[in-house]
């Protein structure tokens, strides 16, 4: 298979970016050093190439209704320039996908969706406007366009975020786009862009998309207007264990076909009452009861560190007391902040709050319980 | 491009070694190996009096990438580790050749490191 690359693969290269396959992309999981590039998102700010994920429309007079049925967040109260994020599950409970949802208006919507799940979820969201039907029989009035080609993506995230990119943007405030909304044409060095108060690292910061062509032409303003405030341009790797610190979950470890919602404690994510039902709904109203139940067959994502350096992996079993393996871990890095093994796992919910453990090459390591963020990020 | 010092040998699976005149050879990862695995965030090493066989596996080093095995280039016993990597691993990354060492092995025979790589066959190893 050709791996796919970004309108930035040569920039990438030219500031001595580690080239890997990420979900069928060639992209950079560092420049200099993950760690590094971590703390200088915490301290200052840091740049990233995030033109790998997917971008759909979602259009025509039945769009709010459509994406309402599929997705388990409710949309019901957004106003055109909000965001929310949301699970899209299959009928199980297991999740598609984890998604923004943007609003245009009430019939134009864009979903920006995983890199690894754009084809599988382009497939999922047509069937789901053919098998789904209105509540008077008809079928949905929506179009899906998968976007991703015509859109590039750079993330800059980080407590001097804004001051960066405002110092290009003159003739808008961006600090007027509040938390999880955005705002259109905006003018950014020059290059048109969608400016989203959003990011995967806890910090304060904004997501541009834009027009590939324009890409090269936007990182390199953002980089040489940051570079004197501290900003770094930040790999794969550094937003993995960013992501991990804030407490985010990563469609493939902490959700999948396999782990619901729930299970994994975006709670807040699912609203089981929201009017007319969505896809999931039934299976997912019957594991919140199961666990009100106490269900001893019911599955929890914990966070966790360890005060040791060594790193716990994904793949490592989670061990009782008896050695006895009962779980999985998810995740796995060094907090660069806290200077030790920060992670998740799946273990049965009723041992949740049980002494875990792990084995690291014969020495046994207490998973200290955590609930996330790891870090509080600066205000 | 790595750095690769003319005055030492090295082994296929890229730990250096120098030999000292009294027999003790101070041993750790080479400027490659640094860069390959990345940012280092835990250095297991044996404690002092561990014998070695050649190509024995004598700890780890763990990067945010991965744990890979470190290998004893030649037969001997453990007389000191470096300590300083339990504080700060990263020493490795900045200075492999000299504040990252390991190390220090009395060998068991000197004649063992005639079969180790000579600084330009390293060089070509690693091309």
């Amino acid at each position: 298979m050709t791996l796919q690359r970004t309108p930035l693969f040569d920039f990438h290269v030219a500031h001595g970016g580690r080239m890997v396959d990420f979900a069928g992309w060639e992209m950079p999981v560092q420049y200099r050093s993950i760690l590094d590039e971590h703390k200088a998102v915490r301290r200052a700010a840091g740049l990233f190439d995030v033109s790998h994920m997917g971008e759909v429309d979602v259009r025509g007079a039945d769009a709010s209704a459509f994406l309402q049925r599929i997705v388990t967040n409710d949309l019901s109260k957004m106003t055109p320039g909000r965001i929310v994020y949301s699970p899209m599950c299959y009928p199980g409970g297991g999740v598609v996908d984890d998604l923004l949802i943007y609003k245009r208006g009430d019939a134009d919507y864009f979903l920006c969706i995983n890199a690894g799940n754009i084809g599988k979820d382009l497939d999922w969201i047509a069937e789901q406007s053919v098998s789904l039907r209105k509540p008077c029989g008809s079928r949905y009035d929506v179009t899906i366009a998968n976007r991703s080609a015509e859109c590039a993506l750079l993330a800059i995230q980080g407590p001097r975020a804004l001051e960066i990119a405002q110092s290009l943007t003159p003739g808008f405030a961006l600090g007027s786009i509040k938390y999880y909304h955005f705002a259109e044409n905006v003018d950014v060095a020059g290059v048109r862009c969608i400016a989203s108060r959003t990011g995967y690292t806890g910090e304060d910061g904004f997501e541009f998309y834009h027009d590939p062509s324009a890409a090269p032409k936007l990182v390199e303003a953002l980089l040489a207007a940051g570079a004197p405030s501290g900003l770094e341009l930040a790999g794969l790797g550094a937003r993995d264990s960013l992501r991990l610190e804030a407490g985010f979950p990563l469609y493939g470890h902490e959700i999948t076909a396999d782990i619901s919602p729930l299970t994994a404690g975006l709670d807040w994510t699912v609203k089981l009452k929201k009017e007319g039902g969505f896809v999931g709904c039934e299976s997912l109203a019957a594991e919140l009861a199961a666990r009100e139940h106490g269900d001893t067959s019911l599955r929890k994502v914990i966070f966790f560190k360890t005060g040791d350096r060594r790193i716990v992996r994904a793949g490592a079993a989670v061990l009782d007391a008896s050695g006895a393996k009962i779980g999985d871990v998810l995740s796995g890095t060094l907090s660069p902040v806290l200077n030790e093994a920060i992670g998740s796992a799946l273990v049965p919910r009723r041992l949740a709050d049980a002494a875990l453990f792990t084995d690291i090459r014969g020495a046994k390591i207490a998973l200290q319980p955590v609930k996330p963020p790891f870090v509080q990020p600066k205000k | 491009m790595s750095n690769i010092p003319q005055d030492l040998k090295y082994a296929q699976s890229h730990e250096w070694l120098r030999l000292g005149a009294d027999g003790i050879a101070t041993i750790g990862i080479t400027d490659y190996a640094q860069g390959s695995l990345g940012d280092i965030t835990y250095v297991q090493l044996p404690k002092a009096g561990a014998s070695l066989k050649a190509g024995e596996s004598f700890g780890v080093v763990e990067s945010v990438k991965a744990a890979s095995d470190l290998y004893a280039p030649v037969a001997g016993t453990v007389v000191e580790v470096n300590a300083a990597l339990d504080a700060s691993p990263e020493l490795v990354n900045q200075s492999p050749f000299a504040g990252g060492w390991m190390l220090k092995l009395k060998v068991a025979d000197a004649a063992d490191t005639a079969s180790l790589l000579a600084a330009d066959a390293y060089a070509k190893h690693t091309a």
